[in-house]
């Protein structure tokens, strides 16, 4: 088995400058993860498990622990790291997605799409090509291909979103809610794709209303459990 | 003693050194301090940008953002500091070049566009002459390379090129950013630093400015710092983030953790109070 990820002690909490508090997120965490493994984060709504992806994607500074992501150049501490090595994981090896899309204005579909290949050095035809399989593969219109995803549906957005975030094989994938909002059609595809990413070694964590969707691709799970909500502390 | 860097600073973990990132930054500046007078306008600011890096700094008026963007523009010297910018040939601390050499290194190696268009065009000539002055003080002397460099250069800032020999004073504010980014970018800069670049546009013209910005980014992998009051222009450009409060530095990271989790009681109140 080869450990993509190995989660220790990690700790989080929010503090507040204004109210002069503290809100406690979560502590002691700790888990590993191997290659080509699923795990679901479990719990209640508001317990953090967003909030765990969101440590781990280092959107969120942690507290205290670590967070070892094991590279082919040796092991880093993502709790620790800096910033432009995370940037760069970011942009190679570590995928975020969510259920939102931040659309920019007068960028087509497609190019939306394609980007993460442009930037890792694929020739813009080739990565058109690919970003339209893609497109067709979770059920995009052809007729949106060119437009600006700005006005489409949020259920459509979604579809642009997925295609962009799983068009390149990453080595440790974080899904927070991606099924939500997508049609039947669009969530078999996602599904699908998930499943040929496992197999090529992808690891994944994710939060799903709906575990069911992907219940045969959950090899483990975490329950999270509610800490102490918040403390009052002296800034 | 405490230093007011860390007062109201959430404690976090502090940050490794780059492990995985070996290519060295493009712009290095070290311990930047200057007094005008009384007034402390930068006070031990140090800042680095990574090659087809963004860097995007925020703060209200005041806070020294756009005098620290005016240092890397060789435009002031400060007290102290260093500046350095990883290009062949270029060694040294950069604040200690004469006026000729550090005019030399901003035509040919950094392009600037100003909030102000009327700072960085002139306004009476042509809008292809101002982009082909920039062409001129580099040494090309043809006219129909110029003609052809000037256009490819405004072509590529997205300007209409029916307009090229409009003078910039009957243009649109978008269009004369344009022609500033034109005129920055024709030497094909390996820095370029943005002052306010959209502010005061209207909304729908700001969003198709940043949207050339970023595509030329994106063709081109242009190191860029982006100074803007506008948190929305920033999270939508910089790759990194600074937070400037009275000449200093209060806060770095990822563009997504200063917006999602910012730490110093400062960047709070900033990311809160925006609409």
């Amino acid at each position: 088995m080869t450990p993509v990820l190995q989660v220790q002690n990690l700790c989080k909490h929010f503090e507040m400058h204004h109210l002069g508090q503290r809100l406690m997120a979560f502590d002691g965490i700790s888990f590993d993860l191997q290659a080509g493994e699923f795990l679901l984060l479990r719990g209640p709504n508001g317990v953090g498990k967003s909030t765990l992806l969101r440590t781990l994607y280092r959107s969120y500074l942690p507290r205290a622990g670590h967070i070892w992501y094991h590279t082919t150049e040796g092991r880093i501490d993502l709790a620790r790291a800096a910033d432009v090595d995370v940037a760069l994981l970011r942009r190679r090896e570590i995928g975020f997605v969510t259920q939102f899309l931040i659309a920019r204005p007068r960028v087509a579909a497609e190019d939306i799409v394609a980007e993460p290949l442009r930037r890792a050095g694929v020739a813009a035809a080739d990565a058109l090509k690919e970003a339209r399989r893609w497109l067709d593969e979770f059920g995009v219109k052809r007729d949106l291909w060119r437009a600006y995803p700005t006005t489409f549906s949020g259920g459509e957005q979604q579809k642009i979103n997925l295609a962009r975030a799983l068009i390149l094989p990453q080595r440790l994938l974080l899904l927070d809610e991606p099924t939500a909002s997508l049609d039947v059609g669009a969530r078999a595809a996602l599904v699908r794709r998930l499943g040929d990413l496992k197999a090529q070694g992808v690891a994944m964590i994710g939060v799903f209303h709906h575990p069911g969707d992907v219940a045969d691709l959950i090899d483990r799970d975490i329950e999270l459990t509610t800490s102490e909500v918040s403390e009052d502390v002296a800034v | 003693m405490v230093s007011e860097r860390t007062i109201g600073m959430t404690q976090t973990l502090s940050l490794l050194p780059p492990q995985l990132m070996t290519t060295p930054p493009l712009l290095t500046m070290t311990g930047v301090s200057r007094r005008y007078g009384d007034v402390v306008a930068l006070q031990d600011v140090s800042a680095l940008a990574y090659p087809g890096e963004v860097l995007g700094i925020v703060g209200e008026s005041g806070s020294g953002k756009s005098t620290l963007l005016r240092m890397m523009n060789l435009e002031d010297t400060p007290d102290t500091g260093d500046y350095r910018l990883a290009l062949p040939d270029l060694a040294g601390n950069l604040f200690g070049l004469d006026r000729f050499a550090r005019r030399m290194l901003c035509a040919t190696r950094i392009g600037i566009v100003y909030q102000n268009p009327h700072q960085g065009l002139l306004m009476q000539h042509t809008s292809s002459g101002n982009v082909a002055e920039r062409l001129l003080i580099a040494g090309e002397r043809s006219f129909a390379a110029l003609r052809a460099r000037g256009r490819t250069a405004l072509e590529a800032s997205e300007f209409p090129l029916d307009r090229m020999d409009a003078r910039p004073i009957e243009l649109s504010g978008g269009m004369q950013q344009r022609v500033q980014l034109a005129k920055a970018i024709a030497l094909e800069p390996a820095l370029l630093l943005l002052d306010e670049p959209t502010t005061g546009l209207d909304v729908s013209v700001q969003a198709l400015v940043l949207d050339t910005l970023k595509r030329l980014q994106r063709d081109r992998a242009i190191t860029m710092v982006i100074v803007s009051h506008d948190l929305g222009v920033i999270r939508t450009m910089a790759d990194r983030v600074m937070v400037m409060r009275r000449g200093r530095v209060v806060e770095q990271g990822l563009s997504d953790q200063i917006f999602q989790d910012p730490q110093h009681e400062y960047t709070q109140q900033l990311v809160h109070a925006k609409l």
